[in-house]
């Protein structure tokens, strides 16, 4: 397949961030606001999936984000650092460099199987009954981490710096915005090939009558069992990057607040709109960092916002659509092929 | 065309926000505070002690260093209570902001990331109230103006045991907060360390936010426990007071350094007459400097300085300190920052409102605690004073 | 057995707190199929006015009403005044944020995150309005603590399980026998034939957000009078697990709300009374997940049938 356009200009946009970080030619802060909104992308594009194009009412994504986050960073600190806990690293430091993807990847799996938790209820329970499944989920798995004090408990876990740090000092290079860039590719274009396939369609065609879509011979469960652990499994690896970024993390970053932020972001952008989630996580992030001196009156001022915005387009900012469908000539920069209908 | 957009806007607040510092002559500090989330009021007295400061330095005429004057400019960063926040306003402050240290944050769940951010950009940073072991941890650019939960849990213990006479004692705290929960644990080490194992016969939690302590406060009441040991904050005292007292807890309750930090007598009444809790500093009977910084915030902004506040203005002056005694500033803000931390290390001794630190190679200072008793006219008596 | 008994009372105070809310979010439902986010803060605020309102009548301002009261007397008027405010706020909130939005056609959800953002405002515009310290709610009535063997309990408890009770039957009756009762009933049972007869949709929504709205503002100042510390962010938790209650007990139900509020109260309650507290949560929620695994439409709700 020949790359598209979109790929080659998301590459080359990532080479010279990725190059002006590495020679210092933005500074850090404006490098972890490009990082968080990377995290975002991945956040919001996933919950898209559930949230827009099946129609359900995920509110716990930060549930999985959590479970991600917590495999990913102590399989790093176990295997690649000394630490208080682990002892000794099992592999030599410097191998971080290749097997980060490998415990980033295990950790979206680890989140993937806690989607179960979700998926499993959903053949039988929709709307806002599921809803609260997800809720509830969201709060067993904070609350489960809270109760393992060996892994920290409440007080967090750390040591993924030192990861990191063995990772430069193999090859100096920023890897965790290298990793960004890559899951948010990665992520990006598996939604986008994910909703175009049969499993997307059948997705679409749960949302709008699931009754009907199972008599035309959808396989709603698999479906739905698919949707939910592709879903929590990206948010898994925006959890383990999100680990590495800060360092740090405790069950208290992963409450219902950060489900509810990424809900906002899926809605702001426009239900079952890929380019819409990522537009609004870019934006919503920005806007929080920008509105940072107003200090207790952004938290005003953002809802506020937002409100009229709905008000004014009641379906968020792409609605239903894509870029693609408002400016059409856009289209030849996504796809390889011409589309055939 | 999203990559193209996306690195439109970015430039954009690039250049928005590349507000580049001039290195006048002013010195600039950085405070990483919650200003919203959970606690916004421990933002809110550390503003306006380091405002109160800053009046204060600047009415004066600036901070001498070596042979130049400097006028204090703080920035204040809101961290929203949140982890990444804090990291983020952390990087804002050094890299944009170019400060030359900075005050905070406060609460652990914020200082142990920021501080591993601070130490990496190796930029000296003081947190003055938080007490979790880890944020000064091998970093060298890290300090902190209170003591440590290690050392506070057995002050609380031998306080209990020798005061009443406790043989079994009963513990609540919030299991999702890591200051309650470490401390509790603390206190739980080391009262079974003197009382033997299995003294601590109800060890109760519940979660942040929560409001209703009936049946955790039901079960410490009906075991036989001599002392209710509770290490929450000043907005959940006053419930688990009055829900212990209602649920017929007669038996002393002894409380932490976080009681002090806030509008405890006005939320609690009646009710927290008579306990007692250990904490950084007592307003009441002050003598000297502490008196004077009591006064003067009473009159300014009509309460009493709680004792964020209080370490707060500590932290700052500690900082001002270390300024100071580089004997001039060179400019380069590596090399200021770097005099910075050498020269903050080396303080040995320092007099504060607080009482008297001394720092240990750690950055964190050795210093009193004290056991304060809530009189009956609300207010806090200082009962004794506990060293280590 | 004293034991289980005092928890019995403590877990019907708590319960009562989450029937009350859950009351709002059920109404509104039962209508409008809006999940109403902004509900928990509209408690918070409920909370406040009542804080205001009693600080008021006992005197704390330069203005003094200019004839004694007893605090009985106060207490009532506080809560009467108190829920005719809050009921203000609640239908400002529907007129100003939710009507336009339904006139445009914008699909449910982006109803749910309005709300969800109108509650944003609601807590952080009181923290900018007040600052950040906490307020204390005075004691109006005085705490009389009663004995019975092992069992303590006090005035006010007995005061919220008792007027949680009442209103739950009057709610009943009123949503039963009036004619704007039936009116919701009605349109909760068929939205699009309800319009056709006649009947006045607006009135009826403005009707529900009254009713959520006072219900909302009772359970604020009831709480205010038994957990007396408030801040701007005590909606938001019980808010959601609120949320929860309505969902476990059938959403749209008000028998509903009502069981399920006492149920949640009774879980949390009795999981840390009996087991480990810290895993309150823990088996709270998974005994939550089960049940809905089993029942998925709650306790009193009927599985719609979908026409193809």
């Amino acid at each position: 397949m020949r790359p598209s356009v979109g790929f080659v200009l998301y590459a080359l946009a990532a080479i010279v961030v990725l190059t002006l970080t590495q020679w210092n030619g933005i500074n850090a802060y404006v490098q972890i606001v490009i990082m968080f909104i990377g995290i975002n992308i991945i956040l919001s594009s996933s919950l898209n999936l559930i949230n827009g194009y099946m129609g359900e009412f995920s509110c716990g994504h930060a549930g999985f984000m959590a479970v991600g986050a917590y495999i990913a960073s102590i399989l790093n600190v176990w295997l690649f650092a000394s630490d208080q806990v682990f002892g000794p690293p099992l592999f030599p430091p410097s191998s971080a460099l290749f097997l980060f993807p490998v415990t980033l990847l295990i950790g979206g799996i680890g989140a993937a199987l806690a989607g179960l938790l979700v998926a499993v209820p959903s053949f039988r329970t929709r709307g806002d009954y599921l809803a609260i499944i997800t809720l509830a989920v969201n709060y067993i798995v904070k609350s489960s981490i809270e109760n393992i004090q060996a892994i920290g408990g409440a007080r967090g876990f750390m040591g993924m710096r030192k990861v990191v740090k063995s990772m430069t000092e193999a090859i100096d290079l920023p890897w965790v915005m290298i990793w960004i860039f890559v899951s948010v590719g990665i992520t990006v274009w598996l939604i986008r090939r994910f909703v175009n396939s049969t499993y997307g369609k059948g997705m679409v065609a749960i949302r709008d009558d699931e009754i009907a879509a199972e008599i035309m011979g959808v396989n709603t469960r698999r479906i739905k069992m698919i949707a939910f652990m592709l879903s929590s499994g990206l948010a898994g690896v925006a959890g383990g990057l999100f680990a590495h970024i800060l360092g740090y993390i405790n069950p208290g970053s992963f409450t219902i607040l950060k489900s509810t932020e990424v809900m906002v972001m899926v809605y702001l952008g426009g239900m079952a709109s890929l380019s819409g989630s990522v537009m609004s996580a870019v934006v919503f992030t920005l806007l929080l960092e920008l509105l940072r001196p107003l200090q207790v009156l952004k938290w005003v001022v953002v809802p506020l916002m937002l409100i009229v915005l709905m008000l004014f387009r009641p379906e968020g900012i792409m609605g239903n659509r894509e870029l693609s469908d408002v400016f059409p000539k856009l289209r030849r920069w996504f796809q390889a092929k011409e589309p055939t209908s | 065309m999203r990559r193209l957009l996306v690195g439109g806007v970015v430039v954009l607040a690039v250049t928005l926000m590349c507000v580049c510092g001039a290195w006048g002559k002013s010195l600039k500090i950085g405070f990483n505070l919650p200003m919203t989330g959970g606690i916004p009021d421990v933002g809110e007295s550390s503003k306006e002690a380091a405002e109160m400061l800053k009046e204060q330095v600047n009415g004066a005429g600036g901070v001498k260093v070596g042979k130049d004057v400097y006028d204090l400019d703080f920035v204040y960063e809101d961290n929203e209570e949140k982890a990444e926040s804090a990291t983020a306003a952390m990087l804002k402050l050094i890299t944009q902001n170019e400060v030359l240290a900075i005050i905070g944050p406060q609460a652990s769940k914020q200082a142990v990331p920021a501080g591993e951010t601070a130490d990496s950009f190796e930029t000296p940073m003081i947190s003055p109230w938080s007490t979790n072991p880890n944020t000064t941890l091998n970093r060298p650019y890290v300090f902190r103006a209170c003591f440590l939960d290690p050392f506070q849990a057995p002050v609380a213990v031998n306080f209990v045991s020798e005061e009443f006479g406790a043989k079994k004692a009963a513990v609540i705290y919030d299991i999702a907060s890591d200051y309650p929960n470490g401390l509790a644990n603390d206190f739980k080490k080391a009262f079974e360390k003197r009382h033997g194992d299995g003294s601590v016969v109800a060890f109760e939690t519940f979660t942040t936010k929560d409001t209703d302590f009936s049946a955790q406060l039901t079960n410490i009441v009906k075991s036989d426990a001599d002392v209710l040991f509770v290490p929450q904050y000043y907005g959940e005292v006053p419930l688990i007071v009055k829900q212990a007292h209602e649920l017929g807890w007669k038996k002393p309750i002894m409380g932490s350094d976080s009681w002090g930090s806030g509008d405890l007598m006005g939320l609690c009444g009646d009710d927290c007459k008579g306990l007692f809790f250990t904490t950084h500093y007592s307003p009441v009977g002050a003598k000297g400097s502490t008196k004077e910084f009591i006064d003067r915030y009473s009159a300014k902004y009509g309460r009493v300085p709680n004792d964020v506040a209080a370490l707060t203005w500590d932290a700052i002056r500690l900082l001002l300190e270390a300024i100071r005694n580089t004997r001039g500033l060179t400019g380069n803000l590596q090399n200021d920052r770097k005099a910075v931390r050498d020269e903050l290390a080396k303080i040995k001794d320092f007099e504060g409102v607080t009482g008297k630190m001394s720092f240990t190679t750690t950055g964190d200072p050795i210093k009193c605690a004290v056991v304060v008793k809530i009189n009956d006219k609300g207010e806090y008596e200082f009962y004794k004073s506990v060293c280590p | 057995m004293d034991h289980f008994l005092q928890n019995l009372l403590n877990a019907l105070q708590w319960g009562s707190f989450y029937a009350l809310i859950a009351l709002g979010y059920t109404l509104v439902y039962g209508v409008l199929l809006l999940i109403n986010f902004a509900h928990g803060d509209i408690f918070m605020v409920g909370a406040y006015i009542g804080f205001f309102v009693a600080t008021f009548l006992i005197g704390s301002y330069s203005y003094h009403i200019p004839f004694g009261l007893p605090n009985e007397v106060l207490f009532v008027i506080t809560v009467l005044v108190t829920m005719v405010l809050t009921a203000g706020v609640g239908v400002t909130l529907e007129r100003v944020a939710y009507r336009p939005l339904r006139r445009r056609g914008a699909g449910r959800l982006y109803l749910v995150i309005t709300a969800l953002m109108a509650g944003l405002i609601l807590e952080h515009g009181n923290l900018a309005l007040l600052g950040a310290s906490r307020r204390s709610f005075p004691e109006l009535i005085p705490k009389v603590v009663y004995q019975w063997g092992g069992v303590v309990v006090t005035n006010v408890k007995l005061l919220v399980i008792v007027t949680t009770v009442i209103v739950f039957l009057l709610l009943e009756a009123v949503v039963r026998k009036t004619k704007l009762g039936m009116a919701m009933r009605a349109i909760s049972y068929d939205r699009f034939a309800v319009p056709l007869m006649g009947i006045p949709v607006d009135t009826v929504i403005v009707f529900t957000f009254v009713l959520g709205s006072s219900m909302a503002a009772l359970a604020g100042v009831l709480f205010a009078a038994a957990y007396p510390v408030l801040e701007p962010y005590m909606g938001a938790l019980i808010g959601w697990k609120a949320f929860i209650a309505a969902v476990v007990g059938g959403i749209g139900e008000i028998r509903g709300a009502f069981v399920g509020g006492f149920l949640l109260g009774f879980v949390e309650i009795f999981v840390a009374a009996f087991f480990p507290s810290t895993l309150r949560d823990l088996i709270a929620f998974f005994v939550l997940l089960i049940f809905l695994s089993f029942k998925p439409t709650g306790i009193f709700g009927v599985a719609r049938s979908t026409k193809i």
